[in-house]
């Protein structure tokens, strides 16, 4: 493992058992190793021991704020919906956050998701995790059984033999396109801060752009083509803890449940609508698509016209409010046609 | 061409649905392409409400609300002028034709601009023939 990363398992699992040893939390969030290699799970440690399990490494591509609200929630005493709230502190729960999951934990913070009093986070700047699927595209197929990775390179082990990568290209997209890869929230932070800064994180979305609005149908289409509905981005994503989601509401049936095309894109169109505003790159959707479609392209478009239009990104600062529970006198305005902006104008 | 657009209106109670009923009371002709929906407010209007309207195969869909500053429920209609600014932009960026999505501000006392925000999106519309784009179509 990598020298740097070797030493973050040092410190989170030391960290991690302290926490637990002490009581100062009831439950611990972060990686253990995955059956396979290149793989992690998340992983609640309650005791001191189990922490031992910890693990940070370049493939925990899964964001844990995800998991944050329903953990919470399983410490508090049961009651039924009748009885009064827990009165007196209740069981912390402490949890890794790099600079995107920790603004996760600042948009569940905004919607009520969870309570700040109750987290204990450890902050952990982000050097980019890679994307599995970029490895196996690489290596066209071959299985790997063993991964080691070093600080800038991944060597990867199996019947074959061995193949060394460089671990910068093989780093997610939405780690390369990063521009916040440091905690904006956090009570310890386990490193020094990251200094890498993306210069054109949207180049993706402009490359499409640049394309007409036939191409650009033709591409969306084709990119989504895939798709089997399994819904892996939206149960990976932290914003979607709605009880009750929009595709398994049947009146009214927003989306048909078929494999079919139209149900499919307005699917994707409307998960990532409503993590407008909200998304902050995690890239946690893409990295669980068993299909490799780049389902972060469209969350990507709607933080970049976010960005250009409100001048707001997600999950920065608690005291700020979202970008779509609050408005200007100055938006720009799409309710503008000819002779709206002319003639329609009131005195 | 015998062909003319299904357009579903989304009219806000308090302004652009008071605005059609002046058109209506005060004579005014407007094509009959569309069919409106009265909602609360431009605010009650939400992205899923427009790709059902698309999906099920309406050919345009206009968005209309109370003038900034004039909404009944002091700011709905500038937090949908923020989110569809965002949606139509997003709609666009994915191939859905300009054009198909529209939104405008009709007063209450509006009859005549209603009137022709309607002429006009009815034209936009008909410029762009028929959806074919996100309409889910049951084969038989």
């Amino acid at each position: 493992m990598t020298v740097k990363h070797a030493e973050l398992t040092q410190e989170i699992q030391r960290q991690a058992k302290e926490l637990l040893a002490s009581g100062e939390v009831a439950a611990f969030l972060g990686f253990s190793a995955g059956s396979l290699p290149m793989t992690t799970r998340p992983f609640v440690a309650r005791t001191p021991q189990e922490a031992e399990r910890l693990v940070w490494n370049s493939f925990c591509t899964v964001n844990l704020a995800n998991y944050l609200p329903a953990l919470l929630k399983s410490l508090e005493p049961p009651r039924s919906p009748k009885d009064p709230p827990p009165t007196g502190p209740l069981p912390k729960v402490g949890v890794l956050a790099t600079g995107c999951w920790s603004r996760n934990i600042v948009v569940q913070i905004q919607e009520n998701q969870v309570d700040r009093s109750r987290l204990v986070i450890l902050g952990v700047p982000s050097r980019g995790m890679v994307d599995r699927k970029k490895v196996l595209a690489a290596l066209q197929g071959k299985e790997v059984l063993e991964a080691q990775e070093d600080d800038h390179s991944l060597r990867l082990k199996g019947k074959w033999g061995e193949t060394e990568l460089s671990r910068w290209a093989v780093v997610r997209d939405n780690c390369q396109s990063c521009r916040h890869p440091n905690p904006v929230l956090f009570d310890r932070l386990l490193d020094a801060a990251s200094e890498r800064q993306a210069q054109a994180p949207f180049s993706q979305i402009e490359a499409i752009e640049a394309m007409s609005s036939d191409e650009r149908w033709q591409w969306f289409q084709q990119a989504f083509a895939s798709c089997i509905r399994c819904y892996a981005c939206r149960n990976a994503c932290p914003l979607c803890y709605c009880s009750t989601c929009f595709v398994d509401d049947n009146r009214p049936q927003w989306v048909g449940k078929a494999l079919n095309a139209p149900d499919v894109l307005t699917f994707h169109i409307l998960r990532a609508f409503h993590c407008a505003g909200r998304c902050t790159d995690c890239g946690a959707c893409e990295s669980v698509c068993p299909m490799g479609i780049k389902v972060r392209l469209l969350t990507q478009k709607l933080s970049k016209d976010i960005l250009t239009l409100f001048g707001a990104e997600a999950g920065m600062d608690v005291s700020v409010p979202p970008p779509f529970t609050t408005y200007a006198p100055s938006d720009q305005n799409p309710f503008e046609c000819d002779t709206c902006s002319s003639k329609g104008k009131k005195e | 061409m015998d062909w003319e657009p299904k357009i579903v209106a989304f009219l806000c109670n308090w302004c652009s649905y008071a605005g059609a009923d002046l058109a209506g009371v005060s004579r005014f002709q407007y094509p009959p392409n569309i069919r409106i929906i009265r909602v609360p407010c431009s605010g009650r209007v939400s992205a899923n409400m427009i790709l059902s309207a698309l999906r099920s195969g309406a050919d345009g869909v206009l968005v209309s609300g109370c003038h900034p500053g004039d909404c009944h429920y002091i700011s709905g209609n500038l937090h949908a002028r923020r989110r569809f600014s965002v949606l139509k932009n997003f709609l666009e960026f994915l191939g859905i034709e300009p054009g198909r999505l529209n939104f405008s501000w009709v007063s209450a006392s509006e009859g005549e601009q209603f009137a022709t925000v309607v002429r006009e999106v009815t034209e936009r519309v008909k410029a762009l023939g028929p959806a074919t784009r996100l309409v889910k179509r049951i084969e038989a």
